[in-house]
């Protein structure tokens, strides 16, 4: 079973309750950081990442002895990363999103590939017996996409029951790609307009995709009601609130889960996992 | 000699477009005979690179020169190979696609040595 915490807003707490879901989830459990560009849950699962890949996309690389510039692979590409302008072809990496077309339609077979890469895989145990992955992009690469495809892409180290994708913020192509695939969409949000605002946006994709969610009111008792009534009129069943409370909030800030600054949450996460397991099963 | 100016529009009183990749339409008028063609810019709806699909559309049909308000890097670098000499029109006044002609004939016109602003795409080298 795959599981995606996701939010839209940013800082609703989709770390919190997807490392806590992991650690209440018992054995063969899979995490994995998909917020590549920003992956924080290793500072609360201390993984020994002792596994590393170089990952990206396959760019495209002309053979200029065998180009006869047919311009097949300019018309195919989507994103004109590749130009035939008279005998000259010209490729621009930063508008290739890797997608091999290119390469698959020359009938000169004039192209090759060549990684261009764009961040790290890396993974490895938790104490806690978690396998852990993330994916890391490099500075000032513009798109994560590619990454978290591959990371979703790399094998496991120990087979699982349960993987937990922690998805990174907002309601874009990054989200979309963390939410493909997956079994349950659970949406950590705060009552605040902001909370409900993102929140109605990645209620829209998980739609659009096809995958049942849920709700998580974190820092629940904060702002106003709007969130609930939004849930319930459009049947997004609210599975878990969690307090606004200081010592949550000063445990998080020293790296530490909700479930070990406050146990009697564990149970709560189990149910919370059951409900999940239930739905998908239904 | 061909030369596109881009505009939005499909005629020669229709207004100067200063956008290069994003125009609405390339004027094509042959500077011996005076004749002129509309065409819609293809590359308008483009998801990216809208600045290579719109100059390798210009190069298909023929122009020699290009007037328009801006390039992009990408644009640039597809324009130059292709050796289209791009010309840059005053974007402060509102201009038809047949005064923008008059001021390139007059040799009024400014060439782009280099690309006129970054790229809209953040580059990943």
């Amino acid at each position: 079973m795959r599981i995606v915490v996701a939010s839209g807003k940013g800082g609703t707490g989709k770390t919190t309750v997807a490392t806590s879901l992991a650690l209440s989830a018992g054995d063969s459990v899979r995490f994995m950081d998909c917020d590549v560009e920003a992956p924080n849950a290793a500072l609360f699962l201390n993984p020994v990442l002792d596994n590393r890949k170089e990952v990206g996309i396959q760019l495209p690389v002309v053979d200029e002895a065998l180009c006869t510039h047919c311009g097949k692979c300019a018309e195919v590409c989507e994103f004109h990363a590749i130009a035939v302008i008279g005998k000259k072809i010209l490729v621009f990496p930063e508008l290739c999103h890797g997608c091999g077309s290119c390469t698959l339609v020359c009938l000169e077979k004039a192209i090759s590939e060549r990684l261009d890469v764009m961040g790290v895989l890396e993974s490895g145990m938790t104490a806690m017996g978690v396998d852990f992955a993330q994916g890391v992009m490099n500075v000032g690469e513009p798109m994560a996409v590619p990454i978290i495809r591959e990371l979703k892409k790399w094998s496991p180290a120990h087979p699982f029951d349960i993987e937990i994708r922690d998805a990174p913020p907002g309601a874009s192509c990054p989200v979309v790609e963390t939410m493909r695939g997956a079994d349950f969409i659970l949406l950590v949000t705060e009552p605040t307009p902001f909370g409900l605002h993102d929140l109605k946006q990645v209620v829209g994709i998980t739609r659009e995709l096809g995958i049942p969610a849920g709700v998580v009111v974190n820092r629940d008792g904060i702002g106003d009601n709007a969130v609930e009534a939004y849930c319930a009129e459009a049947g997004l069943p609210i599975r878990l609130r969690i307090p606004m409370e200081r010592r949550f909030a000063e445990a998080i800030a020293s790296g530490r889960t909700l479930v070990d600054a406050a146990p009697e949450y564990r149970a709560a996460f189990r149910t919370l996992l059951e409900d999940i397991t239930a739905r998908v099963a239904a | 000699m061909k030369i596109a100016i881009s505009i939005s529009g499909n005629k020669l009183e229709s207004p100067f477009d200063p956008r290069f990749g994003r125009a609405a339409a390339f004027c094509l008028v042959d500077s011996e005979t005076g004749e002129w063609t509309a065409h819609e810019n293809p590359a308008l709806s483009a998801s990216g690179g809208a600045g290579v699909q719109a100059a390798q559309f210009i190069a298909k049909l023929g122009a020699r020169a290009v007037v328009s308000g801006a390039y992009g890097p990408n644009a640039f670098d597809t324009l130059s190979p292709a050796k289209i000499e791009m010309y840059l029109a005053p974007t402060d006044k509102t201009l038809t696609a047949a005064d923008v002609l008059a001021l390139f004939e007059a040799g009024k016109l400014g060439k782009a040595e280099a690309a006129t602003h970054a790229g809209h795409h953040e580059g990943h080298h």
